[in-house]
């Protein structure tokens, strides 16, 4: 609700998340102001390898260097952005939220559904957000008073939200609401005959939101402090059971607005949308350079994760002649690269 | 089948709240409703020599499954995880749909022989790849399998070339739809499976050098353990049951869907594990209780579809009830129970409602916790029920 509302007021602020150009300046001047450790190094090979991908695709096919290609980047992808934010937050407390895809295909159904029911938008919008920050505030609760693992608390989550999908409706429902379709097919014109969609700016908004919270609170602080010792984030008195709720529920709340961005992305609702979209969201936010074991990471990592698997989205369609398949393929080696990596340096800075 | 192991002096008490013991009755519960609500559920007839029947539809469906939860136990209970068993499968039947299909003589046993070779060594080699990222490179299991779970599909239509690959072939359709005296191929492959590893960890001492691993690597390794081997095995065990899970799937429907086959397997072996009260944690495991486990999830399946639930609403049902499962073997939960059942028999304890201090619970710093760790009431349940997660 607050990016939402938000998102109208403060929309052409988030300056130094901007990924498009002198994006090795940008970080760097960001890194002189944060004191994160060396998650910022890994940012900055994160956003090297953008670079060097992109810096490719522009010498290999001749229209790759169109901005609108960059831009579109964004625009497919605004919804895994913003459910990457809310992923880094479990994963900076060491958690992980399997459930966000799943929320997100229950997003796009609540929506499509209510819609077609004759529902306000505005009503609508409310609601689905509050059933994505209910289910992860659920699922946080579980996994803070109840003990239980992360993985297998939102892996139940993941199975009750597809569950409701398909109680709800199990067919697609079209959008044909006035506000969606308009917010969907309404785009920003930008200088040089590009555009950006409303989506995007939400979305970047959220990362603004996400950095500032992280970075500049008392309740970010916690957050990395959880990740980087639980116990001992306890006994320096910090609020540890009140922030782990608040990750899944922040989570949640990402994965439901990315389910809006999605149905404002695709305008229909269905069960069986966004399978396997917590995995982007996790591959993203790994590549981004945050560990998995929590406590380091940067949320830009992340957007610049969502970036990168979006490029070698464009490379291969670009190419026509390689399978949809090589996707997969090529996320699991980069994936793979990036574990190894962060894995050896860790140990050798131990 | 061996049982949890439990030290005998506290048997008798751990043994009412244990997991396998919960996931008993609610298997016992699901059965018994089945009886009063469909009368016909346990019926079995003998056509052509061979059992048919609800019983054993369930034991055929939850083969598979069962298969992978055996080796996924193993992996689990070194306190690792492994998510790449659904990608294994799909690629083991990849391969030898592909092998099959692609030879001269597509139904002759010896074709088949190579296609079930082929893929049980791709799903070795798979899973010792798995193997090596956990236990020599040190990569969370987590993350190392996803690497191939996200890649693994990928590899599988590579190798099928995006097709559905058909082929019929009666020695290895044998694996999907054959029976052995009388019960499915599928149902005695895994039975065979499940007792060699039984026997193998049970009966020797790889079971508690497992255990011994799960609980604290580095302790064992400094105690003689091969850490890093045991580590190792247990995940090409792992690969090797997906793979033979993956040539009986496809063998059933003779056909190999690299896009489809085995989808969320994984997720389902996890619950059969965990169910059947297996700690994620690792350090301990139950095959009776996977068995159980899987047992559990397949006849709420089988159970929903024959009561005529309508399908969309068994997603909901089956989420419903595994969250309660979870909720039931939740520490808090069940520390509570146990607290009111002790304070039941005993009436000299105190009820005084003292939060269950576990000894990873770590928020030390809320009042209600901290005012009364060294309580002996307090604190009797904290190990008893400790022994009884596990």
């Amino acid at each position: 609700m607050t990016a939402t509302d938000s998102a109208t007021g403060t929309a052409p602020a988030p300056a130094p998340e901007r990924p498009d150009r002198s994006l090795g300046q940008a970080a760097y001047a960001w890194l002189r102001r944060t004191d994160t450790g060396s998650s910022t190094f890994s940012v900055l090979v994160t956003a090297l390898l953008l670079v060097v991908l992109f810096g490719a695709g522009t010498l290999r096919y001749e229209n790759f260097g169109y901005p609108q290609v960059a831009l579109n980047l964004l625009v497919d992808n605004a919804h895994l952005i913003v459910l990457a934010v809310g992923m880094t937050f479990v994963i900076l407390t060491g958690g992980i939220d399997l459930s966000s895809g799943a929320v997100v295909a229950l997003s796009t159904v609540i929506a499509a559904s209510l819609l077609q029911k004759g529902w306000a938008a505005p009503l609508v919008i409310v609601l689905v957000l509050a059933t994505g920050t209910l289910l992860g505030w659920a699922m946080g609760a579980a996994v803070h008073h109840l003990q239980l693992q992360p993985f297998i608390v939102t892996l139940a989550g993941m199975f009750l939200a597809r569950g409701l999908c398909f109680v709800i409706s199990e067919p697609s429902i079209p959008i044909r609401d006035d506000l969606f379709t308009g917010l969907a097919q309404n785009v920003i014109e930008l200088p040089g005959n590009t555009y950006l969609t409303y989506g995007v700016l939400i979305a970047l908004v959220v990362v603004a939101i996400a950095v500032y919270v992280l970075h500049r609170t008392r309740f970010g602080r916690t957050v990395y402090a959880i990740g980087g010792n639980e116990q001992s984030a306890g006994l320096m008195g910090l609020a540890v059971g009140r922030t782990k709720v608040a990750v899944y529920a922040i989570s949640g709340f990402c994965s439901a607005l990315g389910g809006l961005l999605f149905s404002l992305y695709i305008l229909s609702g269905w069960s069986l949308h966004a399978i396997g979209m917590e995995l982007d969201a996790i591959a993203a936010v790994v590549i981004g350079g945050t560990l998995l074991t929590g406590g380091s990471g940067l949320v830009v990592g992340s957007l610049l994760g969502v970036l990168v698997l979006g490029t070698i989205q464009s490379l291969i369609s670009f190419d026509g002649g390689l399978s949809s398949w090589w996707t997969k393929i090529t996320i699991g080696v980069l994936l793979l690269v990036f574990v190894v990596v962060q894995r050896l340096s860790t140990r050798s800075s131990r | 089948m061996p049982e949890t192991p439990t030290e005998p002096r506290t048997r008798r008490r751990l043994d009412m709240s244990s997991p396998v013991v919960w996931a008993a009755s609610a298997l016992l519960v699901l059965l018994v409703f089945n009886a009063v609500v469909n009368p016909g559920f346990f019926a079995l007839r003998i056509q052509d020599g061979h059992l048919f029947g609800s019983p054993v539809d369930v034991l055929k469906n939850v083969a598979p499954t069962l298969l992978i939860a055996v080796g996924m136990t193993l992996v689990i209970a070194t306190r690792g995880i492994d998510l790449s068993v659904g990608a294994v499968l799909a690629i083991s039947g990849a391969v030898s749909f592909t092998i099959i299909d692609g030879s001269s003589d597509p139904t002759s046993p010896a074709t088949a022989a190579v296609a079930i070779g082929t893929a049980l060594a791709v799903g070795l080699v798979l899973g010792a790849w798995n193997g090596f990222l956990v236990s020599v490179v040190g990569i969370q299991p987590i993350i190392a399998t996803l690497v191939l779970m996200t890649a693994g599909r990928g590899l599988a239509m590579l190798v099928t070339d995006g097709q559905i690959i058909t082929a019929e072939n009666p020695a290895f359709d044998w694996l999907g739809g054959g029976f052995v005296l009388g019960l499915p191929a599928q149902v005695v492959l895994t039975l065979l499976v499940l007792l060699v590893v039984a026997a193998l960890t049970r009966r020797t001492a790889l079971g508690t050098l497992i255990e011994a691993v799960g609980t604290n690597p580095e302790a064992a390794r400094l105690a003689g353990v091969r850490s890093r081997s045991i580590t190792w095995t247990v995940y090409v065990f792992v690969a090797f049951t997906a793979a033979v899970a993956g040539l009986m799937t496809n063998a059933n429907v003779s056909a190999a869907d690299a896009n489809r086959a085995g989808l969320f397997i994984e997720l389902d072996a996890i619950l059969a594990v965990v169910i059947g009260g297996t700690s994620l944690a690792g350090g301990r495991y139950s095959l009776t209780g996977t068995v159980l486990g899987a047992l559990i999830l397949q006849t709420l399946t089988t159970t929903t579809l024959t009561m005529g639930v309508p399908d969309e609403y068994v997603r909901l049902f089956k989420a419903v009830v595994i969250i309660a499962v979870f909720l039931l073997q939740a520490p808090r939960i069940r520390a509570a129970l146990g607290r009111r059942r002790r304070s039941a028999r005993t009436s000299t304890s105190p009820a005084v409602p003292v939060p269950a201090v576990e000894g990873d619970d770590v928020r030390p710093l809320t009042p209600a916790s901290s005012a009364e760790p060294a309580d002996a009431t307090a604190a009797e349940p904290t190990t008893t029920d400790q022994g009884a997660l596990r």
